[in-house]
Protein backbone atom coordinates (compact mmCIF):
# COMPACT_ATOMS: atom_id res chain seq x y z
CA UNK A 1 0.00 0.00 0.00
CA UNK A 2 2.95 2.16 0.87
CA UNK A 3 6.67 1.72 -0.24
CA UNK A 4 9.22 4.06 1.17
CA UNK A 5 12.46 4.39 -0.90
CA UNK A 6 15.69 6.46 0.98
CA UNK A 7 13.72 8.94 1.51
CA UNK A 8 15.29 12.50 2.75
CA UNK A 9 14.19 15.44 4.13
CA UNK A 10 16.32 18.23 4.96
CA UNK A 11 14.56 21.52 6.34
CA UNK A 12 15.96 24.36 4.74
CA UNK A 13 18.68 26.21 7.54
CA UNK A 14 18.81 22.77 8.87
CA UNK A 15 22.42 21.36 9.20
CA UNK A 16 21.31 17.80 9.33
CA UNK A 17 18.41 15.59 8.12
CA UNK A 18 15.27 15.27 9.62
CA UNK A 19 14.59 11.97 7.66
CA UNK A 20 17.59 10.14 7.04
CA UNK A 21 17.35 7.46 3.96
CA UNK A 22 14.98 5.36 5.46
CA UNK A 23 13.07 2.73 3.32
CA UNK A 24 10.13 0.57 4.58
CA UNK A 25 6.76 -1.00 2.87
CA UNK A 26 3.44 -0.73 4.54
CA UNK A 27 0.83 -3.75 3.35
CA UNK A 28 -3.05 -3.01 2.65
CA UNK A 29 -5.48 -3.55 5.74
CA UNK A 30 -2.21 -3.54 7.59
CA UNK A 31 -2.14 -1.21 11.08
CA UNK A 32 0.99 0.04 11.18
CA UNK A 33 3.07 1.97 13.98
CA UNK A 34 5.84 4.46 13.06
CA UNK A 35 7.32 5.04 16.49
CA UNK A 36 9.68 7.07 17.65
CA UNK A 37 11.20 9.66 20.13
CA UNK A 38 10.27 13.17 19.70
CA UNK A 39 12.40 14.91 16.45
CA UNK A 40 12.90 11.56 15.15
CA UNK A 41 11.36 12.33 12.24
CA UNK A 42 8.17 10.92 12.36
CA UNK A 43 5.52 13.73 11.60
CA UNK A 44 8.10 15.12 8.64
CA UNK A 45 7.60 11.79 7.51
CA UNK A 46 3.86 11.45 7.38
CA UNK A 47 3.84 15.01 6.11
CA UNK A 48 6.02 14.04 2.76
CA UNK A 49 3.72 10.56 2.41
CA UNK A 50 0.31 13.02 2.95
CA UNK A 51 2.44 15.25 0.20
CA UNK A 52 1.88 18.60 2.16
CA UNK A 53 5.82 18.58 2.52
CA UNK A 54 8.45 17.93 -0.23
CA UNK A 55 10.99 15.57 0.08
CA UNK A 56 14.63 16.59 -0.46
CA UNK A 57 15.49 13.14 -1.83
CA UNK A 58 14.24 9.16 -2.72
CA UNK A 59 10.85 8.42 -3.52
CA UNK A 60 7.35 7.26 -2.03
CA UNK A 61 4.01 5.97 -3.53
CA UNK A 62 0.51 5.35 -1.82
CA UNK A 63 -1.43 2.84 -3.33
CA UNK A 64 0.45 2.79 -6.95
CA UNK A 65 0.42 6.60 -7.24
CA UNK A 66 3.58 8.69 -6.58
CA UNK A 67 3.76 11.02 -3.96
CA UNK A 68 5.27 13.81 -6.25
CA UNK A 69 4.28 13.33 -9.53
CA UNK A 70 0.72 12.08 -8.30
CA UNK A 71 0.03 14.24 -5.54
CA UNK A 72 -3.23 15.06 -5.77
CA UNK A 73 -4.68 11.11 -6.23
CA UNK A 74 -2.79 10.68 -3.40
CA UNK A 75 -4.52 13.15 -1.50
CA UNK A 76 -8.11 11.08 -2.84
CA UNK A 77 -6.70 8.35 -0.96
CA UNK A 78 -5.77 9.29 2.84
CA UNK A 79 -7.02 10.31 5.40
CA UNK A 80 -5.25 12.23 8.15
CA UNK A 81 -5.22 13.21 11.97
CA UNK A 82 -2.92 16.17 12.26
CA UNK A 83 -0.73 15.70 15.46
CA UNK A 84 -2.16 19.26 16.47
CA UNK A 85 -5.94 19.59 16.05
CA UNK A 86 -6.99 21.13 12.53
CA UNK A 87 -10.35 21.92 13.27
CA UNK A 88 -11.97 25.20 12.93
CA UNK A 89 -12.77 26.58 16.79
CA UNK A 90 -15.54 28.54 15.08
CA UNK A 91 -17.16 26.72 13.29
CA UNK A 92 -19.75 24.36 14.76
CA UNK A 93 -18.80 20.34 14.85
CA UNK A 94 -21.58 19.95 11.81
CA UNK A 95 -19.67 22.65 9.71
CA UNK A 96 -16.12 21.14 10.24
CA UNK A 97 -18.04 18.15 8.77
CA UNK A 98 -19.88 19.76 5.86
CA UNK A 99 -16.63 21.93 4.92
CA UNK A 100 -14.64 18.37 4.44
CA UNK A 101 -17.63 16.69 2.99
CA UNK A 102 -17.60 19.27 0.21
CA UNK A 103 -13.76 19.91 -0.15
CA UNK A 104 -13.78 16.29 -0.32
CA UNK A 105 -16.26 16.37 -3.45
CA UNK A 106 -18.76 13.96 -1.43
CA UNK A 107 -21.91 16.59 -1.96
CA UNK A 108 -22.36 19.49 -3.63
CA UNK A 109 -22.18 22.71 -1.87
CA UNK A 110 -25.11 23.91 0.04
CA UNK A 111 -25.49 27.34 2.42
CA UNK A 112 -27.01 25.70 5.46
CA UNK A 113 -26.99 22.14 6.75
CA UNK A 114 -31.03 21.86 6.09
CA UNK A 115 -30.41 22.72 2.28
CA UNK A 116 -27.77 19.91 2.39
CA UNK A 117 -28.64 16.74 0.40
CA UNK A 118 -30.51 14.22 2.68
CA UNK A 119 -27.85 11.35 2.20
CA UNK A 120 -25.46 13.37 3.82
CA UNK A 121 -28.04 14.40 6.78
CA UNK A 122 -28.80 10.56 7.47
CA UNK A 123 -24.76 10.56 7.64
CA UNK A 124 -24.32 13.27 10.27
CA UNK A 125 -27.15 12.01 12.18
CA UNK A 126 -25.48 8.11 12.42
CA UNK A 127 -21.80 9.73 12.61
CA UNK A 128 -23.54 12.31 16.08
CA UNK A 129 -25.08 8.88 17.30
CA UNK A 130 -21.91 6.74 17.06
CA UNK A 131 -19.69 9.75 18.66
CA UNK A 132 -22.58 10.11 20.94
CA UNK A 133 -23.37 13.98 20.55
CA UNK A 134 -26.34 14.52 18.94
CA UNK A 135 -27.09 17.62 20.74
CA UNK A 136 -24.07 19.28 20.75
CA UNK A 137 -23.49 18.38 16.85
CA UNK A 138 -24.47 21.99 16.19
CA UNK A 139 -22.70 23.69 18.67
CA UNK A 140 -19.20 25.35 18.43
CA UNK A 141 -16.26 22.87 18.22
CA UNK A 142 -14.55 25.30 20.83
CA UNK A 143 -16.84 24.10 23.41
CA UNK A 144 -16.08 20.27 22.91
CA UNK A 145 -13.30 18.34 25.41
CA UNK A 146 -10.46 17.83 23.73
CA UNK A 147 -10.68 13.55 23.58
CA UNK A 148 -14.18 14.75 21.79
CA UNK A 149 -12.28 16.76 18.94
CA UNK A 150 -9.91 13.85 18.61
CA UNK A 151 -13.48 11.69 17.54
CA UNK A 152 -14.80 14.26 15.52
CA UNK A 153 -11.64 14.35 13.74
CA UNK A 154 -11.05 10.78 13.05
CA UNK A 155 -15.05 10.39 12.23
CA UNK A 156 -14.19 13.41 9.89
CA UNK A 157 -10.84 11.74 8.28
CA UNK A 158 -12.56 8.53 7.24
CA UNK A 159 -16.03 10.40 5.48
CA UNK A 160 -14.36 10.27 1.85
CA UNK A 161 -13.40 6.49 2.70
CA UNK A 162 -9.50 7.05 2.55
CA UNK A 163 -7.45 3.67 1.70
CA UNK A 164 -4.87 4.65 4.65
CA UNK A 165 -5.55 6.55 7.71
CA UNK A 166 -2.64 8.60 8.78
CA UNK A 167 -3.27 9.51 12.54
CA UNK A 168 -0.10 12.20 13.94
CA UNK A 169 0.23 11.13 17.89
CA UNK A 170 -3.27 10.89 17.86
CA UNK A 171 -3.39 10.91 22.00
CA UNK A 172 -0.92 13.39 22.39
CA UNK A 173 -2.47 15.91 24.80
CA UNK A 174 -5.35 13.82 26.13
CA UNK A 175 -6.02 12.33 29.12
CA UNK A 176 -5.95 8.54 30.15
CA UNK A 177 -9.80 7.80 29.93
CA UNK A 178 -10.09 9.55 26.74
CA UNK A 179 -6.74 7.62 25.06
CA UNK A 180 -8.51 4.78 26.22
CA UNK A 181 -11.92 5.28 24.46
CA UNK A 182 -10.13 7.12 21.33
CA UNK A 183 -8.49 3.50 21.11
CA UNK A 184 -11.61 1.98 21.75
CA UNK A 185 -13.22 3.95 18.85
CA UNK A 186 -9.85 3.17 16.40
CA UNK A 187 -10.09 -0.36 17.13
CA UNK A 188 -13.97 0.01 15.59
CA UNK A 189 -13.06 1.58 12.85
CA UNK A 190 -10.28 -0.47 11.85
CA UNK A 191 -12.99 -3.91 12.29
CA UNK A 192 -15.18 -2.16 10.08
CA UNK A 193 -13.57 0.02 7.64
CA UNK A 194 -10.75 -2.56 6.72
CA UNK A 195 -8.53 1.29 6.09
CA UNK A 196 -4.96 0.81 6.64
CA UNK A 197 -3.41 2.38 9.67
CA UNK A 198 -0.52 4.22 9.73
CA UNK A 199 -0.14 5.28 13.30
CA UNK A 200 2.68 7.78 14.76
CA UNK A 201 3.91 7.79 18.62
CA UNK A 202 5.92 7.49 21.14
CA UNK A 203 4.13 5.75 23.33
CA UNK A 204 5.34 2.19 23.04
CA UNK A 205 1.54 0.59 24.28
CA UNK A 206 -0.02 2.27 21.63
CA UNK A 207 2.62 0.96 18.91
CA UNK A 208 2.51 -2.52 20.50
CA UNK A 209 -0.93 -2.94 19.19
CA UNK A 210 -0.10 -2.70 15.88
CA UNK A 211 0.69 -5.47 13.54
CA UNK A 212 4.12 -4.10 12.43
CA UNK A 213 6.30 -1.66 14.15
CA UNK A 214 9.19 0.88 12.87
CA UNK A 215 11.06 2.43 14.94
CA UNK A 216 12.74 5.80 13.93
CA UNK A 217 15.58 7.61 15.87
CA UNK A 218 17.82 10.73 14.77
CA UNK A 219 16.02 10.43 10.95
CA UNK A 220 16.81 6.55 10.82
CA UNK A 221 15.25 3.25 10.95
CA UNK A 222 16.30 1.44 13.70
CA UNK A 223 14.51 -1.43 13.88
CA UNK A 224 11.38 -3.01 11.81
CA UNK A 225 9.29 -5.63 12.39
CA UNK A 226 6.19 -7.41 14.36
CA UNK A 227 6.17 -6.36 17.94
CA UNK A 228 7.25 -9.78 18.62
CA UNK A 229 10.27 -9.34 16.18
CA UNK A 230 11.21 -6.24 17.67
CA UNK A 231 10.96 -7.74 20.99
CA UNK A 232 13.52 -10.10 20.14
CA UNK A 233 15.86 -7.74 17.88
CA UNK A 234 15.90 -5.59 20.84
CA UNK A 235 15.46 -7.25 23.90
CA UNK A 236 19.03 -8.79 24.66
CA UNK A 237 18.54 -11.88 27.64
CA UNK A 238 21.29 -12.77 29.62
CA UNK A 239 23.07 -13.44 32.78
CA UNK A 240 25.56 -12.60 34.21
CA UNK A 241 28.13 -15.38 36.36
CA UNK A 242 31.04 -15.94 37.14
CA UNK A 243 33.17 -18.32 39.61
CA UNK A 244 36.29 -18.42 41.59
CA UNK A 245 37.57 -21.34 38.86
CA UNK A 246 37.45 -18.78 35.36
CA UNK A 247 39.17 -21.00 33.40
CA UNK A 248 37.12 -23.77 34.07
CA UNK A 249 33.84 -21.75 33.73
CA UNK A 250 35.19 -20.63 30.38
CA UNK A 251 35.23 -24.17 28.97
CA UNK A 252 32.10 -25.55 30.30
CA UNK A 253 30.18 -22.92 29.05
CA UNK A 254 31.74 -23.59 25.50
CA UNK A 255 31.29 -27.45 26.09
CA UNK A 256 27.56 -26.28 26.87
CA UNK A 257 26.82 -24.46 23.54
CA UNK A 258 26.30 -21.45 24.94
CA UNK A 259 27.98 -17.81 23.72
CA UNK A 260 29.57 -16.00 26.17
CA UNK A 261 31.53 -12.70 26.48
CA UNK A 262 34.19 -12.92 28.49
CA UNK A 263 33.92 -10.70 31.55
CA UNK A 264 34.34 -10.33 34.35
CA UNK A 265 31.94 -11.47 35.18
CA UNK A 266 30.88 -13.55 31.84
CA UNK A 267 27.79 -11.95 29.90
CA UNK A 268 25.78 -15.88 28.52
CA UNK A 269 23.20 -15.40 25.83
CA UNK A 270 20.48 -17.22 26.96
CA UNK A 271 18.81 -17.77 22.95
CA UNK A 272 15.65 -19.01 24.17
CA UNK A 273 17.03 -21.16 27.32
CA UNK A 274 15.77 -20.80 30.53
CA UNK A 275 17.76 -19.46 33.00
CA UNK A 276 16.93 -22.54 35.32
CA UNK A 277 18.47 -24.97 32.44
CA UNK A 278 21.68 -22.92 32.43
CA UNK A 279 22.71 -22.60 35.71
CA UNK A 280 21.38 -26.39 36.33
CA UNK A 281 23.97 -27.44 33.97
CA UNK A 282 26.76 -25.69 35.19
CA UNK A 283 28.94 -27.60 37.58
CA UNK A 284 31.60 -25.33 38.84
CA UNK A 285 31.04 -23.47 41.48
CA UNK A 286 28.97 -19.64 41.10
CA UNK A 287 30.14 -16.45 42.82
CA UNK A 288 28.26 -14.58 40.98
CA UNK A 289 24.70 -14.57 38.97
CA UNK A 290 22.74 -11.83 37.97
CA UNK A 291 20.11 -12.22 35.39
CA UNK A 292 18.84 -9.66 32.73
CA UNK A 293 15.41 -9.34 31.50
CA UNK A 294 14.54 -6.14 30.08
CA UNK A 295 11.14 -5.26 28.96
CA UNK A 296 10.56 -3.95 25.53
CA UNK A 297 10.18 -0.41 27.09
CA UNK A 298 13.00 -0.91 28.39
CA UNK A 299 15.14 -1.66 25.06
CA UNK A 300 13.13 1.04 23.30
CA UNK A 301 14.26 3.63 25.86
CA UNK A 302 17.89 1.99 25.70
CA UNK A 303 17.82 2.76 21.82
CA UNK A 304 16.37 5.95 21.43
CA UNK A 305 18.62 7.47 24.45
CA UNK A 306 21.80 6.10 22.66
CA UNK A 307 24.11 9.32 22.74
CA UNK A 308 23.99 10.39 18.98
CA UNK A 309 26.99 10.30 16.77
CA UNK B 1 -18.48 20.52 -10.73
CA UNK B 2 -16.34 19.84 -6.88
CA UNK B 3 -14.02 22.16 -7.48
CA UNK B 4 -16.69 24.32 -7.96
CA UNK B 5 -18.38 23.26 -5.01
CA UNK B 6 -14.80 23.50 -3.18
CA UNK B 7 -14.09 27.26 -3.68
CA UNK B 8 -18.00 28.13 -2.66
CA UNK B 9 -17.21 25.82 0.74
CA UNK B 10 -13.94 28.03 1.29
CA UNK B 11 -15.76 31.45 0.69
CA UNK B 12 -18.61 30.31 2.84
CA UNK B 13 -16.31 29.35 5.65
CA UNK B 14 -14.62 32.85 5.89
CA UNK B 15 -17.88 35.13 5.36
CA UNK B 16 -19.43 33.13 8.38
CA UNK B 17 -16.70 33.80 10.12
CA UNK B 18 -17.07 37.30 9.99
CA UNK B 19 -20.99 37.09 11.05
CA UNK B 20 -20.13 35.51 14.45
CA UNK B 21 -17.18 37.90 14.85
CA UNK B 22 -19.03 41.54 16.14
CA UNK B 23 -15.94 43.25 16.97
CA UNK B 24 -14.45 43.03 13.57
CA UNK B 25 -17.54 44.16 11.65
CA UNK B 26 -17.84 47.21 14.24
CA UNK B 27 -13.96 47.99 13.49
CA UNK B 28 -14.42 47.64 9.61
CA UNK B 29 -17.02 50.09 9.65
CA UNK B 30 -15.25 53.01 11.99
CA UNK B 31 -12.14 53.49 10.18
CA UNK B 32 -14.12 54.44 6.24
CA UNK B 33 -16.51 56.68 8.31
CA UNK B 34 -14.03 58.71 9.94
CA UNK B 35 -12.31 59.32 6.62
CA UNK B 36 -15.74 60.28 4.46
CA UNK B 37 -17.55 62.04 7.18
CA UNK B 38 -14.84 64.02 8.79
CA UNK B 39 -11.29 64.31 5.72
CA UNK B 40 -14.25 64.43 2.77
CA UNK B 41 -16.51 66.92 4.73
CA UNK B 42 -13.67 69.27 6.03
CA UNK B 43 -11.80 69.15 2.05
CA UNK B 44 -15.00 70.58 0.82
CA UNK B 45 -15.53 72.98 3.49
CA UNK B 46 -12.04 74.39 2.87
CA UNK B 47 -11.12 73.73 -0.48
CA UNK B 48 -14.35 72.66 -2.53
CA UNK B 49 -15.33 75.95 -4.20
CA UNK B 50 -11.79 76.40 -5.63
CA UNK B 51 -10.85 72.75 -6.79
CA UNK B 52 -13.87 73.17 -8.82
CA UNK B 53 -15.10 69.21 -7.72
CA UNK B 54 -17.43 68.39 -5.21
CA UNK B 55 -14.52 67.10 -2.88
CA UNK B 56 -16.88 65.07 -0.25
CA UNK B 57 -18.26 62.87 -3.30
CA UNK B 58 -14.14 62.61 -4.68
CA UNK B 59 -13.55 61.51 -1.30
CA UNK B 60 -16.70 59.37 -0.52
CA UNK B 61 -16.14 56.74 -3.94
CA UNK B 62 -11.92 56.87 -3.66
CA UNK B 63 -12.78 55.75 0.10
CA UNK B 64 -15.45 53.03 -0.79
CA UNK B 65 -12.66 51.40 -3.27
CA UNK B 66 -10.27 51.96 -0.97
CA UNK B 67 -12.30 50.04 1.66
CA UNK B 68 -13.22 47.67 -0.68
CA UNK B 69 -10.13 46.45 -1.68
CA UNK B 70 -7.81 47.18 0.86
CA UNK B 71 -10.37 44.91 3.22
CA UNK B 72 -10.29 42.27 1.06
CA UNK B 73 -6.31 42.08 0.09
CA UNK B 74 -6.21 42.49 3.79
CA UNK B 75 -9.02 39.55 4.59
CA UNK B 76 -6.12 37.32 3.29
CA UNK B 77 -4.00 37.31 6.17
CA UNK B 78 -6.41 34.43 6.65
CA UNK B 79 -4.29 32.76 4.93
CA UNK B 80 -1.50 32.50 7.21
CA UNK B 81 -3.93 32.74 10.64
CA UNK B 82 -5.52 28.98 9.42
CA UNK B 83 -2.23 28.05 9.09
CA UNK B 84 -0.95 29.34 12.60
CA UNK B 85 -4.13 27.74 14.01
CA UNK B 86 -3.41 24.67 12.28
CA UNK B 87 -6.37 24.27 10.09
CA UNK B 88 -4.82 24.73 6.61
CA UNK B 89 -3.48 21.93 6.87
CA UNK B 90 -7.10 20.17 6.62
CA UNK B 91 -7.10 22.42 3.26
CA UNK B 92 -4.21 21.53 1.63
CA UNK B 93 -4.28 17.76 2.41
CA UNK B 94 -7.68 17.58 -0.13
CA UNK B 95 -7.29 16.56 -3.06
CA UNK B 96 -8.59 19.83 -4.55
CA UNK B 97 -6.32 22.00 -7.08
CA UNK B 98 -4.39 24.52 -4.94
CA UNK B 99 -5.49 27.41 -7.87
CA UNK B 100 -9.20 26.46 -6.29
CA UNK B 101 -8.02 27.08 -2.39
CA UNK B 102 -6.39 30.70 -3.59
CA UNK B 103 -9.86 31.20 -5.08
CA UNK B 104 -12.20 30.07 -2.63
CA UNK B 105 -9.92 32.11 0.12
CA UNK B 106 -10.33 35.52 -2.30
CA UNK B 107 -13.65 34.67 -2.98
CA UNK B 108 -14.34 34.82 0.69
CA UNK B 109 -12.84 37.70 1.60
CA UNK B 110 -14.27 39.83 -0.80
CA UNK B 111 -17.51 38.49 0.28
CA UNK B 112 -16.77 39.67 3.82
CA UNK B 113 -15.72 43.27 2.35
CA UNK B 114 -19.39 43.47 0.94
CA UNK B 115 -21.04 44.25 4.31
CA UNK B 116 -18.22 47.30 4.41
CA UNK B 117 -19.54 48.62 1.10
CA UNK B 118 -23.19 48.18 1.82
CA UNK B 119 -22.24 50.57 5.18
CA UNK B 120 -20.69 53.25 3.71
CA UNK B 121 -23.22 53.76 0.65
CA UNK B 122 -25.76 54.36 3.75
CA UNK B 123 -23.25 56.90 5.35
CA UNK B 124 -22.99 58.27 2.00
CA UNK B 125 -26.76 58.41 1.74
CA UNK B 126 -26.43 60.35 5.56
CA UNK B 127 -23.90 63.01 3.91
CA UNK B 128 -26.57 63.52 1.14
CA UNK B 129 -23.93 61.65 -1.79
CA UNK B 130 -26.21 61.74 -4.64
CA UNK B 131 -26.87 58.48 -5.90
CA UNK B 132 -29.36 57.38 -8.69
CA UNK B 133 -29.92 53.75 -8.97
CA UNK B 134 -28.31 53.58 -12.40
CA UNK B 135 -25.09 54.50 -10.20
CA UNK B 136 -25.59 51.95 -7.66
CA UNK B 137 -26.08 49.77 -10.11
CA UNK B 138 -22.99 50.17 -11.82
CA UNK B 139 -20.85 51.03 -8.22
CA UNK B 140 -22.21 47.53 -7.21
CA UNK B 141 -20.92 45.71 -10.28
CA UNK B 142 -16.91 47.90 -9.49
CA UNK B 143 -17.32 46.99 -6.01
CA UNK B 144 -17.56 43.54 -6.81
CA UNK B 145 -14.50 43.60 -9.26
CA UNK B 146 -12.43 45.58 -6.82
CA UNK B 147 -13.09 43.22 -3.96
CA UNK B 148 -11.89 40.44 -6.18
CA UNK B 149 -8.75 42.20 -7.56
CA UNK B 150 -8.11 43.05 -3.55
CA UNK B 151 -8.18 39.25 -2.66
CA UNK B 152 -5.75 38.55 -5.61
CA UNK B 153 -3.74 41.28 -4.57
CA UNK B 154 -3.57 40.29 -1.15
CA UNK B 155 -2.58 36.48 -2.15
CA UNK B 156 0.77 38.36 -3.50
CA UNK B 157 1.51 40.33 -0.48
CA UNK B 158 1.08 37.16 1.81
CA UNK B 159 2.30 34.21 -0.23
CA UNK B 160 5.82 34.47 0.78
CA UNK B 161 5.33 35.65 4.61
CA UNK B 162 5.45 32.94 7.36
CA UNK B 163 3.08 34.74 10.15
CA UNK B 164 0.10 37.06 10.61
CA UNK B 165 3.08 39.45 12.72
CA UNK B 166 5.39 39.52 9.22
CA UNK B 167 2.19 40.33 7.20
CA UNK B 168 0.99 42.92 9.72
CA UNK B 169 4.75 44.87 9.39
CA UNK B 170 4.57 44.68 5.76
CA UNK B 171 0.62 45.94 4.92
CA UNK B 172 1.12 49.15 5.55
CA UNK B 173 4.39 50.18 3.97
CA UNK B 174 2.59 48.21 0.72
CA UNK B 175 -0.67 50.46 1.14
CA UNK B 176 -0.46 53.55 2.86
CA UNK B 177 1.82 55.06 -0.53
CA UNK B 178 -1.08 53.75 -2.67
CA UNK B 179 -3.35 55.75 -0.54
CA UNK B 180 -1.93 59.03 -2.45
CA UNK B 181 -0.58 57.59 -5.04
CA UNK B 182 -4.18 56.11 -6.36
CA UNK B 183 -6.09 59.36 -5.49
CA UNK B 184 -8.39 58.83 -2.96
CA UNK B 185 -8.63 61.64 -1.40
CA UNK B 186 -6.31 64.09 -3.88
CA UNK B 187 -6.40 64.18 -7.80
CA UNK B 188 -3.52 62.56 -9.86
CA UNK B 189 -4.45 63.56 -13.18
CA UNK B 190 -1.25 66.05 -13.06
CA UNK B 191 1.60 64.76 -10.92
CA UNK B 192 4.92 65.09 -11.92
CA UNK B 193 7.05 61.81 -14.13
CA UNK B 194 8.12 60.00 -11.35
CA UNK B 195 5.18 59.99 -9.05
CA UNK B 196 2.99 59.44 -12.11
CA UNK B 197 4.89 56.01 -13.14
CA UNK B 198 5.00 55.13 -9.37
CA UNK B 199 0.95 55.58 -9.40
CA UNK B 200 0.20 53.47 -12.37
CA UNK B 201 1.99 50.82 -10.83
CA UNK B 202 -0.45 51.25 -7.89
CA UNK B 203 -2.91 48.53 -8.23
CA UNK B 204 -5.02 50.13 -5.97
CA UNK B 205 -5.32 53.03 -8.50
CA UNK B 206 -6.98 51.35 -10.90
CA UNK B 207 -10.03 50.04 -8.36
CA UNK B 208 -10.50 53.57 -7.33
CA UNK B 209 -10.48 54.63 -11.02
CA UNK B 210 -13.07 52.05 -11.79
CA UNK B 211 -15.30 53.20 -8.83
CA UNK B 212 -15.07 57.17 -10.45
CA UNK B 213 -16.46 55.91 -13.85
CA UNK B 214 -18.83 54.05 -12.07
CA UNK B 215 -19.63 57.26 -10.05
CA UNK B 216 -19.16 59.72 -12.38
CA UNK B 217 -20.30 58.04 -15.55
CA UNK B 218 -23.03 60.47 -16.05
CA UNK B 219 -22.24 63.23 -14.35
CA UNK B 220 -21.04 66.71 -16.07
CA UNK B 221 -18.01 67.33 -14.26
CA UNK B 222 -17.15 63.43 -14.25
CA UNK B 223 -13.69 64.05 -16.66
CA UNK B 224 -12.46 65.94 -14.40
CA UNK B 225 -11.82 62.81 -11.90
CA UNK B 226 -11.83 60.09 -13.66
CA UNK B 227 -8.19 58.53 -15.26
CA UNK B 228 -8.83 55.46 -17.77
CA UNK B 229 -11.98 54.38 -18.78
CA UNK B 230 -13.95 51.64 -17.14
CA UNK B 231 -12.91 49.42 -19.74
CA UNK B 232 -9.28 49.89 -20.00
CA UNK B 233 -9.43 49.81 -16.22
CA UNK B 234 -11.47 46.74 -16.35
CA UNK B 235 -8.48 44.95 -18.77
CA UNK B 236 -5.83 46.22 -16.48
CA UNK B 237 -8.18 45.25 -13.39
CA UNK B 238 -7.91 41.52 -15.41
CA UNK B 239 -4.61 41.03 -16.51
CA UNK B 240 -3.15 41.86 -13.05
CA UNK B 241 -5.77 39.53 -11.16
CA UNK B 242 -4.20 36.70 -12.85
CA UNK B 243 -0.87 37.26 -12.71
CA UNK B 244 -1.22 38.13 -8.96
CA UNK B 245 -3.45 34.79 -8.73
CA UNK B 246 -1.24 32.50 -10.74
CA UNK B 247 1.97 33.97 -9.49
CA UNK B 248 0.64 34.12 -5.81
CA UNK B 249 -0.71 30.87 -5.78
CA UNK B 250 2.76 29.29 -6.78
CA UNK B 251 4.58 31.22 -4.13
CA UNK B 252 2.35 30.28 -1.08
CA UNK B 253 2.09 26.78 -2.08
CA UNK B 254 5.95 26.50 -2.58
CA UNK B 255 6.26 28.57 0.61
CA UNK B 256 3.89 25.41 2.13
CA UNK B 257 5.69 22.90 0.85
CA UNK B 258 9.17 23.44 0.74
CA UNK B 259 9.68 23.96 4.41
Amino acid sequence: MIDVRDLVKRYKKADRNAVDGISFKVRAGEFFALLGPNGAGKTTTISILTTTLSPTGGSASLDGSDIVRDASAVRRKVGIIFQRPSLDQNLTAEENVRFHAILYGLYPYAPTFALMPRAYRDQLADLAKLLGIERDIHKPVRTFSGGMRRKLEIMRGLLHRPKVLFLDEPTAGLDVPSRRTLWDHLTEVRRTSGTTIFLTTHYLEEAEQADRICILDDGRVVSFGTPDDIKRDLVEDYVLIDASERSRLRDELARLGYVAVDGPPFKVQLDGHTVHALLRSIETPLTVVKTHTPSLEDAYLEIVSKPRE
Amino acid sequence: MSEASAILVLAHRDFAKLLRDRQRIIADFSFPLIFIGILGTTLQAGFGERAGINLLHFVFTGVLAQTVWQSSAMGLISLIADREQDFSQEIFVSPISRYSIILGKILGESLVALPQALGIIAFGFILQVPMSADQLLRMAGAIAVIALFGGAFGVIVVANLSSQRAVNQIFPFVMLPQFFLAGIFNPIGNLPLPLDILSKISPMRYAVDLMRDAYYASAPSGERVQLFDATTNLAIMAGLFIVFMVVGTFLFVRAERNR
